[in-house]
C-alpha cells in the first residue's frame, strides 16, 4: 500500500525490475498475490501546454530567457517606484514579442494538440474478450493483442504474433522512424505463428518478458514463453520480432501482435528529444556584447546615483524654494530613495540594451533563412530537392566554418554503387555487357556466353546472391500478399530490388545480370535461379551486419541438404579467419580494386559437418535468447561461426563521384577552410577517392598513421610525423589515419595528434566508427583554437557527427533521411556546400555582424545623451526625449532599415564571393564581431552621441533665441533637436555602410526619416486628449521653423558623418581588404557589362565552367582575378582556382604514378 | 521545434510515395521560382566610397559651407547683444540692498536702477530678455510639476489638479491654480527701461508684453476655464499659488486677452528652459516707424522691481537687450562650425587628391604588364 501511494506521487519510479512482464491478453495468472506491473497509456502527448497551463507555463518559459526577464524587471521597477518614463515604454514593446511568442507556440502547440488527438483517436482492432474490438488508438494497453492490416501504420510497440502468412512474417517500412526506404522483414515465433485468427488467438497462452523501453530501435531483447499442452516452450525475441510504432506494415494483408511498449514508453516516443541547442558564434559574442553593455548601463546609473547625492548634499540644490520637495518625499528613508534613484537610472538609461535586438535578430534569422530554400543554385534538378533549413539559428555559422569534416560514401560519392570487377579464385574478372570476362580476355570470344561457368565460379556468384539481406519487392503489390514465387516467376522484370546497402543491391544485380537470379526469400527458403534452373536453399540463420564485425553471413541448407555458411564482408575482417582459397592473390586483387577507388568485398564460404552445425545451432540458439547481454554472447558466437573460412573472391563496386566534388574541395580550402574527409571505407579505397576528388593533391607529402598496435608505437609514429613536417614544411601534407591508430591517438596523445593535425592541409580518416567520427570532431571543436566545425554526411552513421559539429549538413541522399533530420541545413549534393558556404554564409554573416554592431551602435547614440543631460539637470533622471520617443525609436524610427539591410546586404556579387573563394578568409574568426570593431562602433556611438549633445548644446550657448521671433524653446525643443540629429545621422550612418541599395533600402531608410518627421508633426500638432501632459505640442513645429535649427541639424550630421566617410576612404585605399578590392572590380566590370549579363553570368549551377571555360584561356586569370592596384600574394591566391582546376582535371588519371611510388 | 516532433501529418504526406501509385502528377516540384527576389538578384545600385567618388562631394561641401560659414557668421555679427547683471551680488552694485531684504511676504516692493549706457544704436526691434542662472527649471520634481489640462481650462482640473503638481497642489485646503511648482516660481520681477536725454530727462521706453509667448500655447495649449471674461467667477473657490502676491486672474487685469491663464509672461515661464543658465523672453521694443533707431545710443537706466530671490541657489539674474536676424539672436557658434567643416573638407578634399591622383597612377602602372 505504502509502496502504491509512494508510486502514485512518482517517489518510487515504477520500473523496478530490469524487464517488463507481459501477459498476452492481459491473462494474468490467476494466484492472489501477483501484483500487475504499471504501464504508461498509448496516448501520445507531444504538446507541451495545455488550456489551463498555457498562459503561465508559457510565461514562465519565456521568461527564462535571460533578455526577457531582464526587460521584466524594468518594467516591474517602472511599475514600482516613481520613474522618469512611463512603463509603457518598456511594457508595451515586452508585451508585443512576449505576445507574438505566446501566439507563434500557442499555434505550433495547437498543431501539436491536433496531431496528438488525430493519431491518439485513430481507429485501432484490438482482441478483447474473444471478439475483434474497434477502440481508439490511445486505449491500448500493454497486453493487448492488436490487429494491423495492410498499409496500416502500428500504433504502438507490437510483438508479432501472427501474419496471415503461412511463416509468420511479415515485411514492413520504417521511413519515418529512420528514413531507410527498403522493405524489412520482421517474424514471429513459430509457437504463435499459427494463430492467426481471433479465436486462436484466444486460446493463446503465453508470457513475454523484455527489456524496459529504451530509445535505441534496433535493440530488442526479450523472450516468449508459450503454454502449449501444458508445455512451456522459450524462445527469443529480437529487434527482429518487434514492430515499432510508426512504421507501416506492407506487402502483408493482417498481423496480430502484442502490444509491448505504449504511448511514451513507444520507441518512437522515446527518440523525440530535442535536439541539442546550438548557438551560433555570433550569438555567443553578442552575448558577450550585451554583458559589457550592462557593465557600462550599470556604471552608468551607479555613477550618477553617486554624483546626484554628492550634488544633493548641499540644500541649495537639493531643495531650492522654487521646487520643493512633498512630505512624502521628505519623509522617506535615505536607504530606500538611494536605491529607488540607483533603479530610476537604470530604468532610464536601459533602453542601451534595447528589447529589439532579440526581435530584429530572431526575425532576421528566420526570414533570411529563406534564400537557402529559395535558391535555385541549391536546387537539385533530378531529384526535385530544394536546399532545407532546420534550424535558422546558425544561418550566421555557415560563412565562419574553419573544418569540413565529410563523409565520403554518398557524400562525396553518388552511392550509386556499379558492380565492376571481381576476384575469384585468384583471378580477376570484369563485368563486360553483363557477363563475366577475365582479365587479358576480350568479350568477343563467341563461345563465352555458351560456355558454362567453372565451379568457383558459380560458387562465387550464388554466394553473392545468396547472401545477403535484399527484399523483393513487386511491381503489382495490389494482387494480393500471397506467395511472391507465383509473381517471380516468369516476370522477373518487374521484379525490384530494396536492399538498406547499396552494395548488395549492386551484388544482387550483376550477379541477375550474369544469369544467377536470387527470385526471392519466402520464410526460411532462398529461391535463386541459375540460368533459368531453380535452386531452393533454406536459410537457416541470418548473422546480420554489424559495424564492428564489418561483414554479414547467412548459413543456408543447399538444395543436397548441405549446410554452407556464406559470409561477406570487409577483407580485413574476413581474410584473417580464412583458411583456404587464393588468399594472397585475393588480397592483391583487394588492393588493386581499392587503388581503383572501388568498394571491396570479400566473399567466403565454410562448409559445416553434421555435427558442427548441431553446435552452431545450439549456440546460436542460446545467445539468441539470452536476456542478458545479448550482444556480446552473440558477437562471441559470431566469432566462433565465422572461422575457418574458405575464401570464394572479392568484389569490387564502384562508387562514382558526384559532380564538381573536385572543384568545392578546392574552393574550400581557398576559402581557408580545412577538409577532412572521415570515412568507413578501408585505407586504399579512401586515399584514392581522396586523390580524385582533389582532396589530395600530388604534390603533397602523405603521411599515415595506420595500423598502430600499440600505444607507444603511436605515441613513436605521431612524433616522426611532427618531425618530418617540421623538418619539410614547404610543401603540404595530408594525413591519413585509420580508426584504430586514432582511438590509439586520442587516448593518451591528443596534443601531439592535434599538432600534427593542425599542420596538415588534408587529413582523411578511415575505417571509422560512426562515434569515432563525432569524436573527431569533439576533439577539434574542443581545440584551443575552438575552431568552428562543420560536417557534412548523408547516412544515419553520419548523425552522431552531424550533431557534434557547430553546423550539420545532411546530404538527402539514397541512405534515407535520418542524416537529414538531424541535421540543421540539408542539401542534395556535395557540391552545393560551396555556394553554402562562400555566398550563404558570407551574406549571413556580414548581414547579422552588422545588425548587432549597428543596434548597439544605435542605442548608444541613443541613451548617452540622455546620459550627458544629467549632468546639467542635477542628475534629476529628468529626460531628455518625451516617453513616445524613447518607446517608438526602436519600434518604429529605425527597425526597418536595418532590417531590410539585414535581410539583402551584400557586399560582393554571388558569383563573385563564389568564385574567390579567398573572400571567405575575409571574414573567419568572427572578424567583423572582434573586440576591436567593437570597440569601434561603441566608441564612434559615443562620439556621435556627444557630437549630438554637445552641439546642440552649444546651439544654444547662453541659451539665445533660435528663432527669427525672438521667442524661446524649452528643454523639450532641445530634446526634440537632438533626437532628430541623432535619428537621421543614425540612420544615414546605416546608409553609408549599405553596400547593396535595392528599392527597399531606399524605401526604408528616406522612409523612416520621413515618418519620423510625418509622425512628429501629428504627435505634436494635437492636443491629445488622454496624456496627462502636452509637453511635446508644437514643438516640433517651431523646432523647424527656426532656420538655426536646420543649420545646425546639417552640420552636427556632417559633423559626425565626415570623419567616418574619410577613415572608410582611407582604409580602402590604403589597406583594402580583399572584399573591398573584389568590390571595385566588380565595379569596373559592372561599368561595361549589363546588368542582366551579370545576372546570367551567376545563373545556372556551372559557374565553375563558365569561369574556367568560357573566356578564351588568355582572358581566363582576368577575369577570375581582379587587377588589382597592387597584386598581393592573396591576390594572386584569388584566380588559382581557374589554375587549379583545370590543372587538377590533368592530374586526376596521373595519380596511380604517385601511389605506385 | 516541429520537426524534431513526431509528426502524423507528415507521415500522411508521404504515404502515397511511399505506396508507390504516386505518379508525376500527385508529385509537386519543388523547383524554387527564378525571380529576382528569391534568388536575392533585385537589381541594386551598390556604391563605393572610393576617393574618386567622394572627393567632388568634399569639394562641393567646402565650397558650400564655407560662403555659408561667412555668412551666418558676419548675420550673427551684427546682431547687438547687451547684457547686463542685476542681481546685486556684490556691495557695489545698485540692487544689493533689495538682494539682501528679501522675503516672499513683503508688501513693499523693493526698487533698485541699474545704470547702463549704448555704446552704438540698436536698429529694427529690440528684444528684452530676463536670464537666470543656476536655476534648474529642467529638474525632474519641477518639469512633470503641473497640470496640462489645467492649464488648458479644464474645468475639473482646476477643482482637483493633478497629483504632479504636489507640493503645490493645495492650499488652505483650497486646490491651487495655477497648481505645481513651476507656476509658483513665476518670475516677478518688473524691469522697465528709460532713456537718459542727454539734457538729463527721462523718457520711459515702451515695452510691448505681447508676441513674446508661442502663438500655439498662448492661443491652444494655455486656455482660460471658460472664457476669458469674469475671471474672478471662475476662479473662485481656488487659492494662488503660495508664492504669488496677487491671484492669476490678477495678472493683468488691464487686458482680458492678456490674463489669467493666457497671461504671456506666464506661459513663457511656462516653458521650461533646457539648461539651468536660461533666457526667457520679457518684453520687445518695436522699431520706430520713422527713421531713428529703436534704441539709440546713449545713456539708459534700468529700473528693477526686485522681487524674485536667488541668493539662496547662489543664482543670477540678466537683463539682456537683444536685437533678433531671421536665425535668432547672436550666436557665432553655426558660423564657426560651418567655416571649420567647410575649410577641412576642403583641405581633406585637396589630400584625397593626392592620394587619388597617385592612386590611379599605380593602378594605371599596374594594369599595363598584366
Amino acid at each position: 500500500m505504502l509502496r502504491w501511494i509512494r508510486q502514485q506521487l512518482g517517489f518510487d519510479p515504477p520500473h523496478q525490475s530490469d524487464t517488463r512482464t507481459v501477459y498476452i491478453a492481459n491473462r494474468f495468472p490467476q494466484h492472489g498475490h501477483y501484483v500487475p506491473q504499471r504501464f504508461a497509456d498509448n496516448r501520445i502527448i507531444s504538446s507541451k501546454y495545455t488550456v489551463w497551463n498555457f498562459v503561465p507555463k508559457n510565461l514562465f518559459e519565456q521568461f527564462r530567457r535571460i533578455a526577457n526577464f531582464y526587460f521584466l524587471i524594468i518594467f516591474l521597477v517602472q511599475l514600482m517606484i516613481d520613474t522618469p518614463t512611463s512603463p509603457v515604454t518598456s511594457g508595451l514593446p515586452l508585451f508585443f514579442v512576449i505576445t507574438v511568442t505566446a501566439i507563434k507556440q500557442g499555434y505550433e502547440d495547437w498543431l501539436r494538440h491536433k496531431a496528438d488527438n488525430e493519431v491518439n483517436g485513430a481507429p485501432v482492432f484490438v482482441v478483447r474478450s474473444g471478439s475483434l474490438v474497434q477502440t481508439r488508438s490511445k486505449n491500448i494497453r500493454v497486453g493487448d493483442i492488436v490487429r494491423v492490416a495492410k498499409d496500416e501504420t502500428f500504433p504502438v510497440d507490437l510483438v508479432l504474433l501472427s501474419s496471415d502468412r503461412a511463416e509468420g512474417t511479415c515485411h514492413i517500412t520504417t521511413t519515418s522512424l529512420d528514413g531507410e526506404t527498403n522493405l524489412k522483414t520482421h517474424y514471429s515465433v513459430p509457437e504463435t505463428l499459427v494463430s492467426q485468427s481471433v479465436s486462436r488467438l484466444e486460446a493463446l497462452h503465453a508470457v513475454l518478458e523484455c527489456q524496459q523501453p529504451d530509445a535505441d530501435l534496433y535493440r530488442f531483447v526479450g523472450r516468449i514463453t508459450v503454454t502449449q499442452q501444458g508445455e512451456e516452450i522459450v524462445r527469443p525475441l529480437g529487434p527482429e520480432n518487434l514492430l515499432l510504432r510508426g512504421a507501416r506494415l506492407k506487402n502483408t494483408k493482417e498481423i496480430f501482435g502484442v502490444a509491448v511498449y505504449t504511448g511514451m514508453e513507444s520507441k518512437m516516443a522515446l527518440n523525440y528529444k530535442c535536439k541539442s541547442q546550438k548557438r551560433s558564434a555570433v550569438e555567443k559574442s553578442m552575448n558577450t556584447f550585451l554583458l559589457i553593455y550592462l557593465g557600462i548601463l550599470l556604471f552608468e546609473a551607479i555613477l550618477s546615483t553617486i554624483l546626484k547625492y554628492a550634488w544633493q548634499a548641499e540644500n541649495k540644490w537639493d531643495e531650492p524654494f522654487y521646487n520643493q520637495k512633498t512630505e512624502q518625499e521628505r519623509n522617506s528613508s535615505q536607504i530606500l530613495k538611494f536605491i529607488s534613484d540607483f533603479l530610476a537610472f537604470l530604468v532610464l538609461y536601459n533602453f542601451i540594451i534595447p528589447i529589439s535586438l532579440y526581435v530584429t535578430v530572431e526575425m532576421q534569422k528566420f526570414l533570411g533563412s529563406f534564400f537557402i530554400g529559395w535558391d535555385l543554385d541549391l536546387y537539385h534538378e533530378e531529384s526535385d530537392q530544394m536546399a532545407q533549413v532546420n534550424t535558422s539559428d546558425l544561418n550566421e555559422e555557415l560563412g565562419q566554418v574553419e573544418y569540413v569534416f565529410t563523409d565520403k560514401t554518398g557524400t562525396l560519392t553518388e552511392n550509386e554503387m556499379l558492380f565492376r570487377e571481381c576476384s575469384i579464385n585468384g583471378i580477376k574478372y570484369q563485368e563486360i555487357n553483363g557477363k563475366l570476362v577475365p582479365e587479358g580476355m576480350t568479350d568477343d570470344l563467341p563461345d563465352r556466353s555458351v560456355s558454362p561457368l567453372s565451379r568457383e565460379e558459380l560458387l562465387f556468384l550464388k554466394a553473392v546472391s545468396l547472401c545477403h539481406t535484399v527484399q523483393i519487392s513487386y511491381e503489382q503489390p495490389g494482387d494480393g500478399p500471397g506467395d511472391p514465387f507465383s509473381h517471380a516467376n516468369g516476370f522477373s522484370s518487374q521484379m525490384e530490388y530494396y536492399a538498406s546497402s547499396p552494395d548488395e543491391k549492386a551484388l544482387v544485380e550483376a550477379t541477375k545480370r550474369m544469369g544467377v537470379t536470387f527470385i526471392g526469400s519466402h520464410g526460411e527458403t532462398m529461391e535463386i535461379k541459375t540460368f533459368g534452373k531453380p535452386e531452393k536453399f533454406k536459410l537457416l540463420h541470418v548473422l546480420e551486419f554489424d559495424a564492428n564485425r564489418r561483414r554479414m553471413s547467412v548459413i543456408l541448407q543447399t538444395p543436397t541438404g548441405e549446410k554452407v555458411l556464406f559470409t561477406k564482408g570487409a577483407e580485413s575482417a574476413i581474410l584473417p579467419f580464412t583458411t583456404s582459397g587464393e588468399i594472397n592473390k585475393t588480397r592483391v586483387h583487394v588492393d588493386e580494386f581499392a587503388l581503383k577507388g572501388l568498394r571491396t568485398l570479400v566473399v567466403a564460404c565454410r562448409h559445416f559437418s553434421v555435427e558442427e552445425y548441431e553446435e552452431v545451432d545450439q549456440r546460436l540458439h542460446k545467445a539468441r535468447t539470452a536476456l542478458q547481454q545479448r550482444e556480446e554472447r552473440l558477437a562471441e558466437v559470431f566469432s566462433f561461426i565465422e572461422k575457418d573460412l574458405e575464401l570464394l573472391g572479392a568484389t569490387g563496386v564502384e562508387d562514382k563521384l558526384q559532380e564538381k566534388v573536385q572543384e568545392t574541395i578546392e574552393a574550400l580550402r581557398l576559402a581557408g577552410i580545412k577538409v577532412w574527409v572521415l570515412t568507413g571505407d578501408k585505407h586504399e579505397t579512401a586515399v584514392s577517392v581522396s586523390l580524385s576528388c582533389g582532396h589530395f593533391h600530388r604534390t603533397m607529402n602523405i603521411l599515415e598513421l595506420v595500423q598502430q598496435k600499440s600505444d607507444n608505437e603511436c605515441a613513436e609514429q605521431l612524433r616522426q610525423l611532427a618531425r618530418r613536417i617540421k623538418e619539410d614544411h614547404v610543401i603540404q601534407h595530408g594525413l591519413v589515419v585509420d580508426g584504430a591508430s586514432l582511438s590509439l591517438a586520442l587516448r593518451g596523445h591528443e596534443k601531439l595528434f592535434m599538432e600534427v593535425c593542425k599542420n596538415c592541409s588534408a587529413v582523411l580518416c578511415c575505417r571509422m566508427a560512426p562515434l569515432q567520427k563525432a569524436k573527431v570532431v569533439r576533439l577539434l571543436k574542443t581545440s584551443p583554437e575552438k575552431p568552428i566545425t562543420l560536417a557534412i554526411g548523408d547516412g544515419a552513421n553520419d548523425v552522431s557527427m552531424i550533431q557534434e559539429a557547430h553546423v550539420g549538413i545532411g546530404i538527402m541522399g539514397k541512405e534515407g533521411r535520418q542524416a537529414v533530420q538531424n541535421s540543421d541545413y540539408a542539401i542534395a549534393r556535395f557540391k552545393f556546400l560551396s555556394k553554402l558556404l562562400l555566398v550563404h554564409g558570407h551574406f549571413y554573416y556580414i548581414r547579422i555582424a552588422t545588425l548587432v554592431q549597428y543596434f548597439f551602435y544605435k542605442n548608444v547614440c541613443f541613451i548617452t545623451p540622455q546620459f550627458l543631460y544629467q549632468f546639467f539637470c542635477l542628475f534629476s533622471q529628468q529626460t531628455l526625449y518625451d516617453s513616445v520617443y524613447l518607446t517608438l525609436y526602436n519600434i518604429c524610427f529605425t527597425s526597418l532599415p536595418i532590417l531590410v539591410y539585414s535581410l539583402f546586404e551584400q557586399l560582393v556579387h554571388p558569383h563573385v564571393l563564389q568564385s574567390k573563394p579567398v573572400l571567405y578568409r575575409d571574414i573567419s574568426k568572427n572578424s567583423l564581431l572582434s573586440f576591436k570593431t567593437f570597440l569601434y562602433w561603441t566608441l564612434l556611438g559615443f562620439c556621435h552621441a556627444f557630437a549630438f549633445f554637445f552641439g546642440s548644446y552649444i546651439l544654444m550657448g547662453e541659451d539665445t533665441s533660435l528663432m527669427g521671433n525672438g521667442q524661446m524653446f524649452g528643454n523639450w525643443t532641445f530634446g526634440t533637436l537632438v533626437f532628430t540629429v541623432m535619428l537621421i545621422t543614425v540612420t544615414l550612418k546605416l546608409a553609408l555602410e549599405t553596400h547593396f541599395w535595392t528599392w527597399m533600402n531606399h524605401f526604408v531608410t528616406w522612409g523612416s526619416i520621413a515618418f519620423y518627421f510625418i509622425f512628429s508633426l501629428f504627435y505634436g500638432g494635437i492636443i491629445w486628449p488622454f496624456l496627462h501632459t502636452q509637453d511635446m505640442y508644437f514643438v516640433f513645429v517651431q523646432l523647424l521653423s527656426s532656420g538655426s535649427a536646420w543649420f545646425a541639424i546639417i552640420i552636427i550630421i556632417i559633423i559626425c558623418l565626415f570623419p567616418d566617410i574619410i577613415k572608410k576612404v582611407f582604409y580602402r585605399h590604403l589597406q583594402p581588404t580583399s572584399t573591398q578590392k573584389s568590390q571595385m572590380e566588380e565595379d569596373k566590370s559592372s561599368v561595361s557589362s549589363e546588368y542582366d549579363s551579370a545576372e546570367s553570368w551567376s545563373r545556372g549551377e556551372d559557374n565553375w565552367q563558365l569561369l574556367a571555360a568560357s573566356p578564351p584561356p588568355a582572358q581566363g586569370p582576368a577575369l577570375c582575378s581582379p587587377s588589382l592596384l597592387r597584386p598581393t600574394t592573396r591576390a594572386s591566391a584569388a584566380w588559382t582556382p581557374c589554375a587549379a582546376t583545370r590543372r587538377g582535371r590533368m592530374d586526376a588519371p596521373g595519380w596511380a604514378g604517385w601511389w605506385s611510388k | 521545434m516541429m520537426a524534431s516532433n513526431y509528426n502524423a501529418k507528415e507521415e500522411d504526406g508521404h504515404q502515397p510515395a511511399a505506396i508507390g501509385h504516386g505518379g508525376a502528377g500527385t508529385v509537386k516540384n519543388k523547383k524554387p521560382d527564378n525571380t529576382a527576389f528569391k534568388q536575392q538578384r533585385l537589381p541594386a545600385w551598390q556604391p563605393i566610397l572610393t576617393a574618386g567618388t567622394v572627393l567632388p562631394a568634399f569639394f562641393v561641401i567646402g565650397l558650400i559651407f564655407i560662403p555659408i560659414g561667412i555668412g551666418l557668421f558676419v548675420t550673427s555679427n551684427n546682431i547687438k547683444e547687451l547684457e547686463i547683471d542685476y542681481t546685486g551680488g556684490d556691495m557695489s552694485s545698485p540692487c544689493y540692498n533689495c538682494s539682501q531684504s528679501y522675503s516672499w511676504n513683503s508688501t513693499k516692493p523693493c526698487t533698485c536702477s541699474v545704470p547702463f549706457s549704448l555704446d552704438q544704436p540698436f536698429e529694427s526691434n529690440v528684444f528684452m530678455y530676463y536670464g537666470l542662472s543656476n536655476f534648474y527649471q529642467n529638474h525632474r520634481r519641477y518639469v512633470k510639476s503641473r497640470d496640462d489640462s489645467q492649464l488648458n481650462g479644464d474645468k475639473a482640473s482646476l477643482k482637483s489638479p493633478s497629483k504632479e503638481c504636489e507640493p503645490y497642489r493645495t492650499s488652505d485646503e483650497k486646490p491651487i491654480a495655477p497648481c505645481g511648482a513651476i507656476a509658483n516660481s513665476l518670475f516677478n520681477d518688473t524691469l522697465e527701461l528709460y532713456y537718459i536725454d542727454p539734457n538729463g530727462s527721462r523718457t520711459a521706453i515702451p515695452l510691448v508684453k505681447k508676441g513674446i509667448a508661442w502663438w500655439t500655447d498662448k492661443h491652444v495649449k494655455f486656455r482660460n476655464p471658460g472664457g476669458n471674461d469674469n475671471l474672478t467667477v471662475v476662479f473662485q473657490g481656488t487659492s494662488k499659488p503660495v508664492n504669488w502676491r496677487k491671484s492669476v486672474y490678477e495678472l493683468d487685469p488691464s487686458d482680458p486677452d492678456n490674463n489669467g491663464f493666457i497671461n504671456e509672461d506666464f506661459i513663457v515661464w511656462m516653458r521650461t528652459a533646457a539648461l539651468p543658465t536660461f533666457r526667457k523672453l520679457y518684453r520687445i521694443i518695436h522699431k520706430k516707424p520713422n527713421m531713428t533707431p529703436t534704441l539709440p545710443l546713449g545713456q539708459y537706466i534700468l529700473e528693477v522691481t526686485y522681487n524674485y530671490p536667488v541668493r539662496s541657489f547662489e543664482g543670477r539674474k540678466r537683463m539682456i537687450l537683444s536685437t533678433i536676424s531671421w536665425m535668432g539672436g547672436k550666436n557665432p557658434f553655426l558660423g564657426i562650425a560651418y567655416i571649420t567643416v567647410g575649410s577641412v573638407c576642403f583641405f581633406l578634399g585637396i589630400v584625397l587628391l593626392i592620394i587619388h591622383h597617385k592612386y590611379g597612377n599605380r593602378n594605371h602602372s599596374a594594369d599595363i604588364p598584366s
